[in-house]
């Protein structure tokens, strides 16, 4: 089996562990500074990198096959594509004039 | 690869008729889950759109809803969750070479790991119950963005409420998946159950990754 010459071994593991729990530090280190505008982009990087980590070796995407590799991709991608064009519609309502609470209420 | 099977493929354990060999099955079932996860990504991607939308809208509200939270044992969870997907990639591990005590080992640290979460998620909420913060069920006004602080509230129980059910289905799959590797099902060749099912699980971790800084970390400074 093609698979099992390259499968991680458990000194890998330990080292992909260490790695999460070091980012899980840094990030809650960081929620404690400010930096100003890139305080989301600081939070949200860190855990980018975590579930990457997560999905390359615990989740063995390094060793699986390029059509895995295309699947999770374009899971990842569309996830994006909502974002954008959901944040595209809400960022740009309030620059026809109209007030934002013309179109987002809650009270 | 194939030609080497093929002879055998009748006798192989765990080879359902409609593959050819053991790698092709694995491959498909890994595949198959795959498939899966990402409708789950989709799905609690509307979870994390909603919240994005409403943090955007009422960034102060959402800062003083994350003050709410504990964030010590919110760090504690999220060690003990990256502690099990370690342990369950160690389950993944051992049944690749088909060691039925290995598996068992790893796959009961998991279920403990996973049970401790759920017990801190417990006394998280029952501290939210008592502090009015649990939106139509025990809610008292606070302050001037109260009605904002309520959508911030609804939001983290929605989001941490479906992750918690994910990590009950998990764990009710450990279980199952024990009594399997107990009756001896998995071994060197056949083990695509507990793979799969460890993709659940760092899956259920990676959402948690993302839950933690954005209800727990954010506004904090």
């Amino acid at each position: 089996m093609a698979e099992h010459h390259n499968s991680p071994t458990v000194g890998s593991y330990l080292a992909v562990f260490s790695t999460l729990m070091v980012l899980t530090a840094a990030t809650v280190w960081a929620a404690f500074q400010d930096f100003g505008a890139y305080n989301n982009v600081v939070a949200l990087g860190i855990a980018c990198i975590k579930a990457f980590v997560v999905i390359v070796f615990f989740m063995h995407v390094k060793y699986a096959s390029r059509l895995v590799w295309l699947f999770v991709g374009a899971g990842f991608l569309f996830l994006l594509i909502m974002f954008a064009f959901l944040m595209a519609d809400y960022l740009s309502r309030g620059w026809l004039g109209a007030p934002a609470s013309y179109y987002l209420s809650i009270q | 690869m194939a030609e080497h099977v093929d002879h055998h493929a009748h006798h192989t354990h765990g080879l359902a008729h409609q593959f050819d060999d053991m790698a092709q099955q694995k491959e498909s079932v890994l595949l198959g889950m795959w498939s899966f996860l990402i409708t789950e990504v989709l799905f609690f991607g509307g979870y994390f759109a909603t919240y994005l939308v409403y943090r955007t809208h009422y960034p102060i509200a959402f800062a003083e809803g994350s003050h709410e939270l504990d964030i010590t044992l919110g760090t504690f969870n999220t060690a003990v969750l990256i502690l099990s997907s370690l342990t369950m990639a160690m389950a993944v591990h051992e049944s690749h070479k088909g060691k039925k005590n290995g598996i068992l080992f790893y796959l009961a640290a998991t279920l403990i790991l996973g049970c401790v979460f759920l017990g801190v998620k417990y006394v998280e909420y029952s501290a939210k119950f008592e502090h009015g913060l649990v939106p139509g069920l025990a809610w008292h006004p606070h302050g001037e963005h109260s009605p904002q602080l309520a959508l911030y509230f609804s939001l983290y129980f929605g989001m941490t409420g479906m992750h918690a059910i994910h990590m009950i289905i998990g764990a009710c799959l450990i279980i199952w998946l024990m009594v399997k590797t107990a009756r001896g099902t998995y071994t060197a060749e056949y083990n695509a159950p507990v793979e799969v099912f460890g993709l659940y699980w760092h899956f259920v971790d990676i959402v948690w990754i993302f839950l933690f800084p954005l209800l727990y970390l954010l506004g904090r400074h």
